[in-house]
């Protein structure tokens, strides 16, 4: 078999961090290629720079033998690479027509789109290929599978017959991984070279004929996946034992926390997001919410913080009604938030640790003094968080943008963990961090469940949602379609909860 | 059925069929006669002219994600290097260098936002207020040596002239002066009929070259921007130039040229308010906001050229209208006609199950009733504020379901995502 790629020595070097450090890979042609490692491993910026996104400072690349340097992605696209982003690179307001042919649009005179040799080219590649979209539908119409599938097609309309998948299973649930892994095997057949940047060791094993661990920014081993284990390949990646979101036993109570009780909420055109949803957290319960994103379980969370109304139903905090409080008064009667989007509703990222680890708390000691903001008691808090919590800072007085998304996250736990809720509504607590800062947020859940803290987890991890909760509930379009037990569940099952496949009570 | 499938044309082409109805019913109930009056269209037209151009403007630079707030500056640098071009070179030389002008306002813009990652609206006031400056600085210098000119004005500036269309309108061809069938069906004083055709003869008659151009812009821009390569790739940088850029899209260039082109139409704009059509002489702070209007027009028309002609001719009329409208009998009528058009809108926003939009359109149209009722004619002051409170009680009704670009305004960096 030939060479499709050949990477080595490759280096890249940002300020203070050595993203590669003497990177080297060989990718056959024909093959599914996995590339492994924790968030900062290097994985992206390999790919980036193959990609011709960005410069290596130094080493070679060769592509079918033939050595080559991309300045620019339109090199790496005329070399028959091409690149499916983690983050979609479509525009919703356009078509799918419109997003596949730009940069390589059919063209008349005057610069007028051929949209009919597009619509054929489009449709001979996905004959093709096995992969079929209707080319009028507005990207916004499309699950995310589907806009997953755009991209693919778009990378093929190219004619790239390397193609680059940068954690292609982080959007999508189990079945719709199937469904992309069949689409995979298809593409392969037909000749075409597949890398893929993943991280669940599971489906790597599954799919891929050829796997190379990166860590540290440098590639510490490559291996066949009937070789090693998923968690021989968990050791590479971490260079030392796996963590887990297990919890051990039970620390559920009898006395309920938070009491929703058949809550509905309603859109500007009376759209129904939260459908008559009842459900009770005692304390030292963690109940998880299971659902693909959008079926409701932000304005639920929403609804209970107070930033959103509520249509019907009541919510009560330790009994006492709170469905018409403000957010405010509910955060002081002890509901603790870490927020899904940690910059947009987290923190503030031009401001200083210690303002940031005020927000939300900004009315109680010893963040205040009277009415006036309390310096001297607000740092020494935030020093204790950053002990605590181990937030890697130099001091709380750097502003937050300069911390990384691991210890943003973890400033946001530990605000909120010090100020020792009643109920905790964590919603993806580890999204976007690493191994090591998961493990840490997954061990102060735990301890502050212990202590009586009633949770609300909602998590796109479904490992994570199995090991953390007593309870899981399944959340689909706006109404909790299905009650059940951790311990008796595993993520394939829980998929097909959450995609309505399967239905009640387990 | 469904509206919104219907071609954008035809669908405007509907809600004017029912605006020239009410205006028709208001007309004949008040007695006035310049609702529907030739010279009403007329002066419409070359109201919306300005605006129109100012919005297709904003068009190009929005749909290229850039927030041109600088609209109204870059229409006033128009305004004086299309006077003084005109004066000095010629009329053609002052629409050259009006455009021209404006573009150089747009380059600015675009060398702030785009290059220097300057917020969009930062930008724009600034040149806002750099531009009266500049003109201020430029008559002193320049006018003022001119016979005729002042610090605050030019001497008279010619114009392009003007066409009236043979046979609809009575134009002529060579030296035959072809029949005007516009113009008899307009005195037949057929109901609605005559009405429609008053308003079309004005839209005919003595028409400017710049109008003409103007509005070949409108179906040339819709063309450009969703049929060829370059609309496309334009586009995108206004949607998500992030995916532009991993095709290989040179983003920076779109957003340049997008908002270059913005200076250039607003620059048109400019001049031709300068131009006899409207003024025929420049005079300091005539543009009178019609930029911001523009924007206005754009917004109403929800980022489509065809809507924003829409706007600017709805924008247009009751500025036309005033500026007719000596005794303050037509403005007066036009109150009416706003009162009817809040009823409708009440009804409408009830039946949607909007209840604020509801209570407020009808407390609106009431006041406007009572007005309407407890005076015969209006004054001076508000004859030229009318317009300007019609504006704004259209963009409270109509701005809220709009699509703008979804990059629009936001500051775009190669390489970050």
């Amino acid at each position: 078999m030939a060479t499709a790629i050949e990477l080595s020595g490759i280096t890249k070097r940002f300020p203070g961090v050595v993203a590669n450090d003497q990177v080297n890979l060989t990718v056959e042609e024909g093959e599914i290629h996995a590339i492994c490692g924790e968030n900062g491993a290097g994985k992206s910026t390999l790919m980036k720079i193959l990609y011709g996104m960005q410069q290596a400072d130094s080493g070679t690349m060769k592509v079918h033998g033939r050595e080559v340097r991309f300045v620019s992605p339109t090199e790496a696209i005329a070399a028959g690479i091409g690149m499916v982003h983690q983050h979609f690179m479509l525009a919703d307001q356009l078509t799918v027509l419109e997003n596949v042919i730009l940069g390589a649009e059919p063209t008349k005179a005057l610069g007028r789109i051929d949209f009919e040799a597009a619509r054929e080219h489009l449709r001979e590649v996905g004959q093709a290929y096995g992969l079929t979209i209707d080319p009028n539908d507005l990207i916004e119409e499309l699950e995310v599978g589907e806009r997953q599938r755009v991209e693919i097609i778009k990378v093929l309309y190219r004619g790239a017959k390397i193609l680059i998948l940068d954690e292609p299973t982080a959007v999508l649930v189990p079945q719709e991984v199937e469904e992309l892994f069949r689409n995979m095997r298809g593409l392969k057949e037909d000749g075409a070279t597949i890398l893929f940047i993943d991280h669940k060791l599971d489906e790597v094993l599954a799919i891929a004929d050829t796997i190379t661990v990166l860590r540290d920014g440098k590639t510490v081993a490559t291996v066949k996946p009937n070789e090693v284990t998923a968690h021989d390949l968990a050791e590479l990646m971490v260079g030392s034992e796996l963590p887990t979101p297990e919890t051990t036993e039970s620390t559920v109570t009898d006395q309920v926390a938070l009491d929703v009780e058949s809550v509905t909420v309603l859109d500007e055109d009376e759209r129904v997001l939260v459908d008559d949803v009842t459900f009770r957290i005692r304390r030292g319960e963690v109940v998880g919410i299971a659902g693909v994103e959008g079926n409701g379980q932000a304005e639920l969370v929403d609804a209970i913080l107070g930033t959103r109304p509520v249509h019907r139903g009541s919510i009560k905090l330790m009994g006492e009604d709170v469905t018409l409080l403000p957010v405010r008064a509910r955060r002081e009667r002890g509901i603790g938030y870490i927020p899904q989007d940690r910059h947009r509703e987290g923190l503030l990222l031009t401001a200083p640790l210690w303002e940031n680890a005020a927000l939300g708390h900004q009315t109680q000691e010893p963040f205040v003094n009277g009415i006036f903001i309390d310096r001297a008691g607000s740092k020494e808090r935030t020093e204790h968080i950053r002990k605590e919590f181990d937030v890697r800072t130099p001091n709380v007085d750097v502003h937050a943008h300069a911390l990384s998304g691991g210890n943003q996250q973890k400033l946001i736990v530990g605000r909120e963990m010090t100020a020792d809720p009643i109920v905790l509504l964590a919603a993806h607590p580890t999204r976007g961090i690493d191994v090591g800062a998961q493990a840490e947020v997954w061990d102060d859940i735990k301890l502050a469940r212990s202590k009586g803290m009633a949770t609300l987890l909602i998590s796109a991890d479904l490992d994570e949602l199995i090991g953390l909760s007593d309870t899981i509930v399944v959340m689909l379009r706006g109404g909790l379609v299905a009650t059940l037990d951790p311990a008796k569940l595993s993520p394939r099952e829980l998929g097909a909860y959450m995609t309505g496949a399967k239905e009640g009570a387990a | 059925m469904n509206w919104e499938k219907l071609p954008a044309w035809l669908r405007w082409a509907l809600y004017a069929a029912v605006g020239v109805f009410v205006l028709t019913v208001v007309q004949d109930f008040d007695e006035t006669g310049s609702l529907t009056a030739a010279g009403s269209s007329q002066s419409m037209l070359r109201w919306a002219v300005p605006i129109l151009l100012a919005g297709l403007g904003g068009l190009f630079s929005e749909r290229a994600g850039v927030v041109n707030i600088g609209l109204e500056g870059m229409m006033i640098l128009g305004t004086w290097f299309g006077a003084w071009g005109a004066v000095v070179y010629g009329p053609w030389w002052g629409i050259v260098l009006g455009m021209a002008a404006g573009a150089v306002g747009g380059l600015l813009h675009a060398i702030a936002t785009v290059t220097f990652g300057v917020d969009h609206v930062i930008s724009g006031v600034a040149i806002n207020i750099l531009a009266p400056g500049i003109t201020r600085f430029l008559s002193s210098e320049v006018l003022t040596t001119l016979p005729g000119g002042s610090i605050t004005q030019s001497p008279r500036v010619p114009g392009v002239g003007t066409f009236t269309l043979p046979i609809l309108g009575g134009g002529s061809i060579g030296s035959w002066q072809t029949p005007d069938f516009f113009g008899w069906l307009a005195g037949r004083e057929i109901f609605l009929i005559s009405d429609i055709a008053s308003i079309a003869k004005g839209l005919v008659t003595r028409i400017s070259w710049v109008s003409l151009i103007a509005l070949l812009l409108v179906p040339f821009t819709a063309w450009l921007l969703w049929r060829t390569r370059f609309g496309l790739r334009l586009r995108i940088c206004g949607e998500r130039p992030q995916a532009g850029e991993a095709q290989g899209i040179n983003v920076y260039r779109f957003k340049y040229i997008g908002v270059v082109i913005s200076g250039a139409l607003s620059g048109l704009g400019g001049a031709f308010i300068a131009s006899p059509e409207l003024s025929g002489i420049y005079l300091e702070g005539q543009t009178t906001g019609r930029g911001f209007i523009g924007l206005a027009a754009l917004i109403f028309g929800n980022w489509r050229p065809v809507g924003v002609l829409g706007g600017a001719l709805l924008f247009g009329y009751p500025f036309g209208i005033g500026l007719r409208d000596l005794d303050g009998s037509a403005s007066h009528s036009l109150i009416l006609v706003n009162a009817i058009g809040l009823a409708a809108v009440a009804i409408w926003a009830a039946t949607r199950g909007k209840r604020v939009d509801a209570v407020l359109a009808l407390v609106l149209g009431l006041a406007a009733a009572a007005w309407y009722l407890t005076s015969d004619t209006l004054p001076d002051v508000w004859i030229n504020i009318l317009p300007f409170v019609i504006v704004l009680i259209v963009l409270v009704f109509f701005a809220q379901r709009l699509r703008a670009p979804a990059a629009d305004g936001l500051r775009y960096r190669k390489g970050e995502n």
